[in-house]
């Protein structure tokens, strides 16, 4: 059987979109009352929620160290968040994201300011269409933010893929199933400093560069979004009553 | 050249100005850049860009008066949590006005876990926990009255200007108000409704806290609130 063509011959992908089109972003900001900061975001059907506590006395404490605070990221898909039950204990993947995501925020944020405490973010996979990586990031550093910890920048993230011999913007799940590259890109956009590169599959050096300008462009517009969903609840918080 | 007009709400990462300025607090300075790192309010004051920040935890700065809640109990000391990142210590010695047989008495019969306390910093400096101390005027156990916790981000607009919002709450409701700069705060007056009425305000003061002509509208909060509880006790 033939396989299903994922981009039409008009240039549409799957879902309708152009090959650089991002999907609908949702933001929301302050979700969690128990945690110092949260946020919650949907791009398209990949949800994400992200809770974060700190800075904080670290247990146990000889990991602390001295000049710096430490950052503990947790990624994890709920059991629910994917077509067959994903058993909850993290897996190698999430264990590996957690470390990806958690060094691709590290950079923006001004651990020296906090020696021997830690900063947790948690990260919750609520469904999962692809990109959930990406996503997580750009909510963690709305969480952050929420929480009043000093960030040199904001910290958008997305995916771009090679699918059916097209680069194409912000990868959902099919894609990335099925197309033959996958690159996820973290940035601070008003820095132009990239914070996370990663790549599974094959690309030429040509279509890499081709990728990352894509990928810059896609985190410009998540930036965008961000920025937005940032001002619009404090200033609701301002004017509210 | 500047980015932002003033009092504009900006996020982390917000380009303020280039050129010829300095940082204020929550600026940093990258190349010929000024950038902001919370989310706030910036402003610009002679030539100095400050960001006022939204949110935020406390940090610890030597002399602030502040309440901690006790939360450990060693040998000579009690752990005090403070809202801050870092756990503040207080040495018995810095709390009984007479130095105590502390081999002989048990500390948690003075001070148990979960009791609050007003409190000094002594000293902090980054490298060791805040140390505090209890002992001088209006320091002290608190025995009585009732404890709110706010944004400490809130503690300036909530005292005003040289105290200005503060001592206006203090006589109209004959109550004591002790602000923490940790956002905590005691509130101790004759009896529970004036108490009610103070915290009432201060929440008030706090969900417009960026707002002007606050003062004001909290003395008509307060004037209308008695006029109220009096009828009640009139009927009764």
């Amino acid at each position: 059987m033939e396989r299903k063509k994922l981009i039409s011959d008009d240039g549409r992908r799957l879902d309708g979109r152009r090959l650089d089109e991002i999907r609908p972003i949702k933001f929301k900001i302050g979700v969690l009352k128990n945690a110092d900061g949260s946020a919650y975001m949907e791009l398209g059907k990949t949800k994400v929620i992200v809770g974060v506590f700190g800075p904080r006395e670290l247990h146990p404490k000889h990991l602390a160290v001295p000049d710096k605070c430490i950052i503990q990221a947790r990624y994890h898909m709920a059991p629910f968040s994917v077509k067959e039950r994903k058993p909850p204990a993290p897996t190698r993947r999430e264990i590996e994201l957690s470390k990806v995501i958690r060094e691709a925020l590290e950079p923006a944020i001004f651990v020296e300011l906090f020696p021997r405490t830690t900063i947790e973010i948690y990260a919750e996979v609520i469904q999962a269409d692809g990109s959930t990586r990406c996503a997580a990031i750009s909510a963690a550093s709305l969480a952050l933010a929420d929480a009043g910890i000093p960030m040199r920048d904001l910290v958008a993230s997305i995916a771009v893929a090679k699918v059916d011999g097209h680069l194409v913007l912000d990868v959902m799940d099919e894609e990335d199933k099925y197309g033959s590259s996958d690159m996820p890109v973290a940035m601070m956009p008003s820095k132009n400093v990239i914070t996370l590169l990663q790549m599974d599959g094959m690309l030429t050096y040509e279509e890499f560069k081709k990728s990352l300008e894509l990928a810059k462009k896609g985190c410009m517009e998540v930036y965008m979004k961000q920025k937005e969903a940032l001002e619009s609840y404090f200033k609701n918080i301002k004017e509210e009553k | 050249m500047i980015y932002f007009s003033q009092r504009q709400i900006v996020v982390p990462g917000f380009v303020l100005a280039e050129g010829n300025y300095e940082t204020g607090r929550n600026v940093y300075k990258e190349g010929n850049k000024f950038y902001a790192t919370v989310i706030g309010l910036a402003e610009l004051k002679d030539k100095i860009i400050n960001v006022i920040p939204l949110r935020g935890c406390y940090i610890p700065s030597v002399g602030d008066v502040l309440i901690g809640k006790v939360i450990d109990i060693i040998t000579t000391a009690w752990l005090v949590d403070i809202r801050s990142p870092w756990n503040a210590i207080l040495f018995a010695k810095d709390f009984f006005s007479k130095p105590i047989d502390i081999m002989k008495e048990d500390l948690r019969k003075y001070l148990d876990v979960g009791e609050l306390i007003v409190a000094k910093i002594i000293s902090f400096d980054r490298t060791k926990n805040p140390v505090l101390t209890a002992k001088g005027r209006g320091l002290g156990k608190i025995e009585k009255g009732t404890v709110i916790e706010v944004e400490p981000t809130r503690v300036p607009r909530i005292i005003g200007k040289k105290g200005s919002m503060i001592n206006m709450l203090k006589k109209e409701t004959g109550c004591q108000i002790h602000v923490g700069q940790n956002g905590r705060i005691w509130i101790s007056g004759k009896n529970r409704e004036d108490e009610f009425l103070v915290v009432e305000a201060i929440r008030k003061i706090e969900s417009e806290a960026h707002t002007t002509g606050l003062t004001n509208r909290v003395y008509s909060l307060i004037t209308k609130r008695r006029v109220v509880n009096g009828k009640e006790k009139a009927n009764i």
